[in-house]
């Protein structure tokens, strides 16, 4: 009996359900959004809604997230790319929207959560104005940069990019990368392939990598002539991204198939040779997860590092306004590491699609 | 009717007495035991035998990629020293995804330190032989399962070794695709009349291609049986319906199937 009816379901379905199915998408589609203005309207005129805040978002956001999947059916599939981009990138400024209207509004205090309308005034600010008394500058006066270009050439467009808190970071950033991943892969490599040493250096490594390196800032920095200067803030960067990298390149070499090996070995491929052609490129896809991941903890540590202890630096600029007490420009501080993270990555996700062509 | 001699004085590859043993945490494991097997020159000798009976782990111990335990196995150098003792084509499409097809191709001689040009000319050859020519700068992973192992048999041609060892190199296969490129191994076996020590799980795949059949126990390996098969040269795949075919399936298959059902019942 009951595989009769499972059976008829889906047919009965086929004959008829196109039309009607888009019909009742549209439909509900419309009373979602109609649930969302009245579930919140309601509790607004009642003036209830701060009293039931998290619960009304929450329950907006299963609303909403129930409307979009209706919406996203009506989608034909020519217009999939705008739709899902367009779900990707509304909610975010949708998120940024509320917020405005929320600090506006005063139901948060724009003091300490100042509107994004704000904070994006005050990262132009940061963009085009010296601070005198702190001497900061974000990108290195840029409006000043064709009066030094006359005067002294690309060396005084050089001296003025120096000073920002960008360059010093990003600079930070990719010679500690760059010193930390070229010896953290080549240990892995040898970690994936030699036992001994694997065994010798697993938990060792494994030990360290929890550590948080803000912690070991303070010995690091006792380890140089000039403890305030560069190298103590490159070499920690570089030990956090060298200690990942061992470890996910030792994943990566063990993980690839042992017949590649084999064929490699059994075609001629040996030290040198093998590795260039069969062992690095094998472990390439997950090297590169690993860098990822290597790069948002550069980054982080960088940070951290900077609020600590740097007279230059985002990290130090974000945290010199906390301390002057001036939200804005130290949320604009936050929004350009975010958007120095999203650049770092698309440059590694450049890279990736050069160093492996063979991965579509 | 002389090319199928099934011993020669001086083999092209000769293994003697050979045993694979691994230790394991409750003792020894018997993969292979007392294992010899002469294959002359131009000759082309298929291994069947139940699964897990160690055919394969000989081939990689011919191979040099396992050691061996007890016993000898010795491939025969030819005039040109230069010559590789053996190329593989293994059971899984072991072509390198990060390598464009011509690339893969040019593999072997690459290594053995062959001129860019001179490789990239050989690798070309073989692609056009087997109408894999307009691919030649695609990825592995554009093609399909078909396409990959005749790129991985003609890597082992391309580089041109003393003996073949293809360890199950149709096994993945669709049935389709695989009476195809049956076909296309005749072809160019009978051009090139290399030796060849071929492992399989189909009965009708060692009886078509084979010089010999050779049949093994299972675990541990163990030689049960030789059949030498009298079919002419060249061979086609409408010979699998002719009724001498049809007698040596049978004859192999009656020794074989006892051992798989020795093998089957011997798992836990």
């Amino acid at each position: 009996m009951t595989a009769a009816t499972t059976r008829d379901v889906p047919a009965e379905n086929k004959v008829s359900s196109t039309p009607r199915t888009t019909s009742a998408d549209k439909r509900a589609s419309l009373v979602l959004a109609a649930a969302i203005v009245a579930l919140n309207g309601g509790l607004a005129v009642v003036g209830l809604w701060g009293n039931f805040a998290s619960a009304a978002i929450g329950a907006s956001f299963v609303l909403l997230v129930l409307m979009c999947e209706r919406i996203g059916r009506l989608v034909p599939v020519k217009g999939r790319g705008i739709y899902e981009r367009t779900l990707a990138l509304g909610f975010p400024l949708l998120v940024l929207v509320l917020w405005e209207l929320a600090a506006d509004s005063g139901f948060i205090n724009p003091t300490w959560f100042p509107p994004p309308s704000r904070i994006g005034a005050a990262l132009w600010d940061l963009s085009t104005r010296y601070d005198r008394f702190s001497g900061t500058t974000l990108l290195g006066r840029p409006w000043l940069m064709p009066e030094a270009f006359s005067k002294d050439g690309w060396g005084g467009v050089w001296n003025l990019v120096a000073e920002s808190h960008v360059f010093a970071t990003v600079a930070r950033v990719l010679v500690g990368f760059v010193l930390g991943a070229i010896p953290g892969v080549l240990v892995g490599v040898v970690m994936g392939l030699n036992q001994t040493v694997r065994l010798m250096l697993d938990t060792t490594l494994s030990a360290i990598y929890v550590l948080p390196k803000i912690a070991i800032f303070p010995i690091v920095m006792l380890m140089f002539a000039d403890p305030f200067g560069e190298a103590p803030k490159i070499l920690v960067v570089g030990l956090s991204v060298f200690i990942l990298m061992a470890i996910n390149t030792m994943a990566a070499v063990r993980g690839i198939d042992k017949v590649y090996l084999m064929a490699g070995r059994n075609y001629g491929a040996k030290g040198w040779s093998m590795l260039r052609h069969v062992i690095l490129p094998g472990a390439l896809p997950v090297i590169f997860s690993g860098l990822r991941i290597a790069l948002g903890t550069a980054m982080i540590v960088i940070i951290s590092v900077e609020f600590v202890r740097a007279k230059q630096g985002v990290g130090y600029m974000t945290f010199y306004y906390w301390e002057v007490l001036n939200p804005e420009k130290m949320y604009a501080g936050l929004v350009v590491v975010m958007i120095l993270g999203v650049l770092l990555t698309y440059a590694l996700q450049w890279l990736q699609r050069r160093l492996m062509p063979w991965q579509r | 009717m002389t090319a199928t001699m099934p011993v020669v004085a001086t083999p092209k590859i000769g293994a003697r007495n050979v045993s694979k043993h691994y230790p394991t945490a409750d003792g020894t494991m018997v993969a292979l035991e007392d294992f010899s097997l002469d294959v002359a020159d131009g000759e082309f000798v298929c291994i069947v035998g139940p699964s897990g009976c160690g055919k394969s782990t000989f081939l990689r111990m011919v191979a040099g990629l396992e050691s061996i335990s007890l016993g000898s196995i010795e491939i025969r150098p030819g005039r040109e020293k230069a010559k590789p003792l053996n190329s593989v084509v293994f059971q899984e499409y072991a072509i390198f995804p990060w390598k464009t097809l011509i690339e893969n191709v040019a593999f072997g001689p690459q290594m053995r330190g062959v001129g860019r040009k001179e490789r990239l000319e050989t690798a070309r050859y073989w692609l056009d032989r087997v109408g894999l020519g307009k691919f030649a700068d695609y990825y592995p992973h554009q093609i399909s399962g078909g396409m990959k192992q005749r790129v991985s048999i003609i890597r082992a041609l391309a580089n041109d070794p003393e003996v073949l060892l293809m360890d199950e190199p149709l096994g993945a296969l669709d049935a389709q695709t695989r009476v195809v490129i049956q076909e296309e191994l005749l072809r160019i076996w009978e051009e090139t009349r290399k030796t060849v020590l071929y492992i399989t799980h189909s009965l009708d795949e060692a009886v078509l291609l084979g010089d010999r059949v050779i049949l093994m126990s299972a675990q541990p390996g163990r030689h049960l049986a030789t059949f030498k098969i009298d079919l002419p040269r060249p061979r086609t795949i409408a010979m699998t319906n002719s009724p001498r075919f049809a007698e040596y399936r049978a004859q192999i298959w009656e020794k074989l199937s006892a051992e798989v059902t020795r093998a089957m019942e011997a798992q836990p």
